[in-house]
């Protein structure tokens, strides 16, 4: 932890925040510079640290889409639901899926009723599960950018390998490229710059971002979870904005690297193929934003191996969580944001996780204000 | 291996073996001793400590049954000792309901008999009346225990939340969240083997210590589910007045930091089972810190913060980072985050 506490260091964080609003101060444009943060741990770092409330007024920070459990619509939900209660079915899932509304309620609530579904950390887990109760069908939960997509391939290899019938995955792994792709296409975007994701780019490294400073001219910082990292990374974004820059600049080189890790990319490869289209909740369909397994290792797609209704559903009609994610509306403004939307009550996912922009903003910071 | 049947739950010769066996001999004390449907204690007894009588009852569910620094024999003597205590009571009786799964072996049923033994008597209590029931497997998970104790409250002392004003100190007795890592990491199911014991202890010296050398101290609480998140919003609640805390000031082992690091779990939140928080005036604020350091289980004693004039209802972090947030109360468990 020692190594950690040299990231959280009160005086260096002044220093930065000087710094940042020494730069903010030039600026003269009549509206705040808006820097959205892509990935939910970001969001996480901003919130539990008190960040947003250190830095200068000039400058909004927007907390983007990068929360995979936030941007899973109800259908998905749903049809995870279906599976979860075919008979003989044990549903593995991460911590944080088990509150996400679906249409007919969440995990937690189908749980409670009597489907046997179990909170796991990793893959691994769910695949000894499946080892250790051959008689049953242990399905996983996948989801998450490409953070979590090599974890998932490389646990579909191991149960291949070994020959366990009884194991899929329950696929909504999602990209991270054609998401930000959509955001920066999207007509009322305000966006000013971008804080990239850490882990994703970790794995996919940080090449595959260069088409946001080349197409869109926006400056992005790859960055680390740190609050020093966040910091940071925010005062590389205003600089390049104060320079007129746009540039792909990797604050969190300590990590990641520009060619991302070849072994895990090869895993994604190996394993999936892009789906035409995925539904985000909030943003709605996105082209080529969500993977599948390829046909050789269908056996291990739940989607393949249970009735799944695939259900659609739209977005209750009050929900703004999309402009929300995009950056149109901050939280607070969202018309059912703390009356009909709370933790308790999730209309929305950006609600659900704590990393969700809406739950975040709730617990730490909505009555602050 | 021996285990419990539905048969010693029967309510014949069985039952009263198992009772017998496991819970008299463990107890083993004058007033239990007669085996009659109720305890008879003499009035005097109470009456010596105090002149209220402080009754408090609470249930234990906890798995493992047995972990680090602990067992759920010992927290059902501790922790129900510790509802006593904060509210300045002498803890003198216990009562001691047991729920078995059909199935559970002896030896467990033993170890844990002994242990409550074992930390009632350190914490010169006496279990003076019980009872047993036997579910079918699957009515309950191995083992649930309820302890009633009884206590006395001496005149003069007036402990309550709503006492709480601006500009109290707000104490702890020692790093948090030790239990509730303890626990996740005894499950097993994270893979992660933190060398992490409970804090689990009866507070009641420590109290007793505090009250002795900071007479005006307002209100205790013991930090026990939810955490200390969740008793400074009751206090800021009940009192009306805002709680600043500073981060840096938040006692918390490595092992902890790092537990929760890699869960993405807030320790503020975590259970503890042998911390308290103190509310005390500031003038009284150093003597019941140095009372509590002297205190073997109030070592690592700190302050945390103080109460305010400002957001009366809230409590309110300042970061390490030199940031604010507000700390809330908690909404259902919290869940592990996935990146
Ligand atoms: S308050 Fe609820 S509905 Fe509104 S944007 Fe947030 S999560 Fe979506």
């Amino acid at each position: 932890m020692k190594y950690i506490d040299e990231f959280r260091d009160r005086d260096k964080a002044a220093t930065l925040v000087r710094e940042i609003s020494k730069i903010a101060q030039s600026f003269r444009q009549d509206r705040p510079i808006q820097i959205m943060e892509v990935c939910g741990g970001h969001t996480h770092a901003i919130f539990r640290y008190g960040l947003e409330g250190m830095l200068p007024e000039q400058i909004e920070l927007v907390h983007g889409p990068g929360c995979p459990v936030c941007v899973l619509p109800m259908g998905r939900i749903d049809d995870c639901l279906a599976i979860a209660t075919q008979p003989g079915v044990i549903l593995t899932t991460f911590g944080d899926a088990m509150r996400v509304p679906g249409s007919r309620g969440s995990l937690l609530q189908a749980k409670a009723n009597g489907a046997d579904i179990r909170m796991v950390y990793s893959p691994s887990d769910a695949l000894t599960i499946a080892r250790a109760n051959p008689d049953r069908e242990v399905v996983f939960f996948g989801l998450g950018f490409e953070t979590t997509m090599p974890s998932t391939a490389l646990t579909v290899l191991e149960a291949e390998r070994d020959g366990i019938g009884n194991f899929s995955v329950f696929c909504n792994h999602i990209t991270i490229v054609p998401t930000i792709k959509a955001i920066l296409d999207s007509a009322d975007l305000r966006i000013d710059g971008f804080l990239g994701p850490g882990h994703v780019s970790i794995i996919i490294g940080t090449n595959p971002y260069e088409f946001i400073a080349q197409h869109y001219r926006k400056p992005m910082v790859v960055s680390g979870f740190e609050p020093l990292d966040v910091l940071q990374s925010i005062w590389m974004v205003l600089r390049q904005l104060a320079e007129g820059r746009a540039e792909v600049e990797n604050q969190y080189a300590r990590v990641v690297s520009a060619g991302g890790n070849a072994a895990a990319l090869r895993a994604i490869e190996r394993v999936y193929e892009l789906r035409e289209f995925f539904e985000w909740r909030g943003l709605g369909s996105i082209d080529y934003s969500g993977v599948r397994f390829r046909k050789a290792y269908e056996r291990f797609d739940a989607e393949c191996r249970f009735a799944v209704p695939n259900v659609q559903i739209a977005d209750p009609a009050a929900c703004q969580c999309g402009d929300v994610l995009k950056g149109a509306l901050k939280p607070h403004q969202c018309k059912v944001f703390g009356t009909a939307c709370t933790p308790e009550t999730p209309l929305g996912a950006l609600m659900v996780s704590s990393e969700g922009a809406c739950a975040a903003y709730f617990r730490y910071a909505a009555k602050a204000a | 291996m021996k285990t419990v049947t539905l048969s010693h739950g029967g309510g014949g010769k069985a039952m009263k073996d198992l009772i017998d066996e496991v819970f008299v001999v463990a107890f083993d004390n004058p007033l239990l001793a007669p085996l009659d449907d109720q305890a008879r204690v003499p009035m005097s007894a109470l009456t010596q400590q105090g002149n209220r009588l402080a009754i408090t009852t609470d249930s234990f569910v906890v798995d493992p049954l047995e972990f680090p620094g602990g067992d759920i024999g010992k927290l059902a003597v501790c922790g129900t000792i510790n509802d006593l205590a904060v509210g300045g009571a002498v803890p003198l009786f216990l009562s001691c309901a047991a729920i078995i799964e059909e199935g559970l072996p002896f030896d467990v049923l033993h170890r844990i008999a002994r242990s409550m033994a074992v930390a009632a008597s350190e914490a010169g209590v006496q279990v003076i009346t019980g009872d047993t029931k036997v579910v079918q497997r699957g009515a309950c998970d191995k083992l649930f225990l309820t302890t009633t104790g009884v206590g006395a409250i001496r005149a003069g002392i007036e402990l309550a939340a709503d006492r709480a004003r601006p500009g109290d100190a707000v104490l702890v007795n020692g790093v948090l969240g030790d239990h509730g890592s303890a626990i996740l990491a005894a499950r097993g199911d994270m893979a992660l083997d933190a060398p992490i014991d409970s804090d689990c202890a009866a507070l009641h010296g420590l109290v007793g210590a505090i009250l002795a050398a900071a007479p005006a101290t307002r209100f205790m609480r013991d930090a026990t589910r939810g955490g200390i998140a969740t008793v400074l919003n009751e206090i800021a609640l009940a009192a009306k007045c805002g709680i600043e805390i500073d981060e840096a000031a938040v006692p918390l082992r490595e092992a902890v930091k790092g537990f929760c690091e890699i869960l993405g779990l807030d320790p503020l939140y975590l259970a503890n089972e042998g911390r308290l928080v103190a509310i005390v005036p500031a003038e009284q604020a150093d003597a019941a810190l140095a009372a509590m350091c002297a205190h073997p289980l109030g070592k690592g004693a700190c302050r945390i913060g103080q109460c305010t004039e400002r957001r009366p209802g809230q409590v309110v972090m300042h970061t390490m980072l030199g940031g604010q947030r507000i700390v809330d109360m908690l909404i259902g468990d919290q869940l592990p985050r996935i990146c």
